[in-house]
């Protein structure tokens, strides 16, 4: 699935906040159409690594490319015309409670000015149909949907301007375990019919090993391991290995108090 | 811990947020000026601050006008000053309460409630999910907020002046009995472009206090309840 040009490519990324360091030199490939996920425990630094990667937080230190291209530090203007290249699903979906579902679908499509209202509602609704939500969806607000409904208008949100590269920030917490893998089948689908690239972060590690090609694992602000799903289990990394069993005891020592 | 020392942090910490504060004003300012603009925010912003702050506005400088002419008379009739009263009342609701009230009215309708929004988006990440979708946050939230404050409340004042006034002249007429022509000519007479002119641009400022305050506090929010 990789190709020779990793769609993003992160090398010896740092950040801190305060004294506290999250990413430590955190180096990482995803290749153009691959769907990568990585996984971590809690505070582990995996939406901070995101959210550099989005232009959220600006990163201390290191080297990010996005095909090809740095983006650590560059101007406001550059990073609105990266993003573009970019959907999101937010952890909480995130969606505008102001706005109308089939508004917030659209929100990107009219910021960019590429269609009119009207054509924008159409695109929308494609869209929502797209995740399975029929066009009376469209018009009801965020507020009046179940958790499940709203990761689907997320998702809808996400791929509405056609983005190369989706992120999805832990798609399935908060979910039952129906509904989390009814979301996991839309993620595949989506992310098939769109040809994006994917990067998830998540600790749901069913999650994991059904939407991701390839899984890295991020500890104490690094990488400290990647390879294709089907290898996960032989690898030979205690970290990965308790993790994925979900062992409290191991190398790993979750911090209890903070 | 040594004394000097807390007062060193707290000069500090006085002095960063200064700065902070003043660094989000500008770069809200000169987010007003450049576009995009979105009328649709800013129209929906001017009626939630404007129109919907006109009856509580309307009373307060309503009872404001007709207190300072009641008590005004009880004072000046002393000294058979009560030719005064109409000037005194039109002065200080020109000048001075239509804006102290209006934007105390305001402050307590619409900060809290803009910072709470704000706040709002910002933990349940929409803040982030504004820049996601090319769409700048300090211009979608916080310059269409502040450019309604600034623009309403003037507005507001405006109102509020002839209400007040009216206020006194209800007073003036209806339980002191002056003849009513003659107060409205002493209240047209003692009144210049400037009373009215300086009322409006302190509204507007404080109008662009109040909003500013609501959305930094809210811009800078995290996490919880």
């Amino acid at each position: 699935m990789t190709d020779a040009a990793p769609k993003i490519q992160l090398r010896d990324v740092h950040k801190a906040f305060g004294g506290k360091i999250v990413l430590n030199g955190a180096e990482l490939d995803v290749g153009t159409g691959e769907s990568l996920v990585v996984i971590g425990g809690s505070g582990s630094g995996k939406s901070v690594m995101i959210k550099c990667i989005l232009g959220l937080l600006a990163a201390d230190s290191g080297s990010i490319l996005v095909d090809g291209e740095e983006v650590v530090g560059i101007s406001a203007r550059e990073r609105e015309r990266v993003n573009k290249k970019f959907g999101m699903l937010f952890q909480g979906a995130a969606l505008f409670d102001s706005l109308p579902v089939w508004e917030n679908v659209a929100f990107g499509l009219l910021a960019e000015k590429r269609y009119s209202r009207h054509e924008a509602r159409d695109v929308a609704l494609a869209k929502l149909a797209q995740v399975g939500l029929g066009a009376e969806v469209g018009e009801l607000f965020p507020a009046e949907l179940s958790g499940g409904m709203q990761k689907r208008v997320a998702l809808a949100r996400a791929i509405a301007s056609d983005p190369e590269i989706i992120f999805f920030d832990e798609p399935t917490t908060g979910l039952d375990p129906i509904m989390a893998d009814v979301i996991n089948d839309l993620i595949i689908k989506i992310t098939r019919e769109v040809g994006a690239t994917a990067l998830s972060i998540t600790h749901d590690m069913a999650s994991a090993r059904k939407i991701a090609n390839r899984i890295a694992m991020l500890y104490d602000g690094k990488i400290i391991w990647s390879g294709p799903t089907g290898e996960i289990d032989e690898a030979d990394n205690a970290h990965v290995d308790q993790f994925i069993h979900g062992r409290a005891e191991g190398p790993i020592k979750m911090a209890v108090r903070a | 811990m040594n004394f000097v020392q807390i007062i060193g942090r707290f000069f500090l910490g006085f002095l960063a947020t200064t700065g902070r504060l003043g660094i989000f004003a500008g770069a809200s300012l000169s987010h007003i000026v450049r576009p995009p603009f979105y009328p649709r925010i800013i129209v929906r912003q001017m009626v939630e601050i404007g129109y919907f702050s006109l009856p509580v506005v309307g009373l307060t400088a309503l009872f404001a006008g007709m207190v300072l002419a009641l008590q005004s008379y009880t004072g000046f009739a002393r000294f058979s000053a009560e030719g005064a009263i109409a000037n005194v009342v039109v002065l200080s609701i020109t000048r001075e309460l239509g804006p102290v009230l209006a934007g105390l009215m305001v402050a307590g309708r619409i900060g809290a409630a803009m910072a709470a929004e704000i706040g709002t988006m910002r933990v349940t990440e929409q803040v982030d999910a504004l820049t996601t979708l090319s769409t700048n946050p300090m211009k979608y939230l916080v310059a269409p907020r502040l450019l309604a404050g600034l623009t309403m409340l003037p507005l507001l004042v405006l109102v509020a002046d002839v209400i007040g006034v009216f206020g006194g002249y209800l007073v003036a007429v209806y339980k002191l009995g002056f003849n009513p022509a003659n107060y409205l000519q002493n209240t047209w007479d003692f009144l210049e472009a400037q009373d009215v002119i300086s009322g409006l641009v302190k509204a507007s400022m404080f109008g662009f206090i109040v909003t500013l305050m609501g959305c930094y506090h809210g811009y800078h929010s995290r996490g919880g309840a």
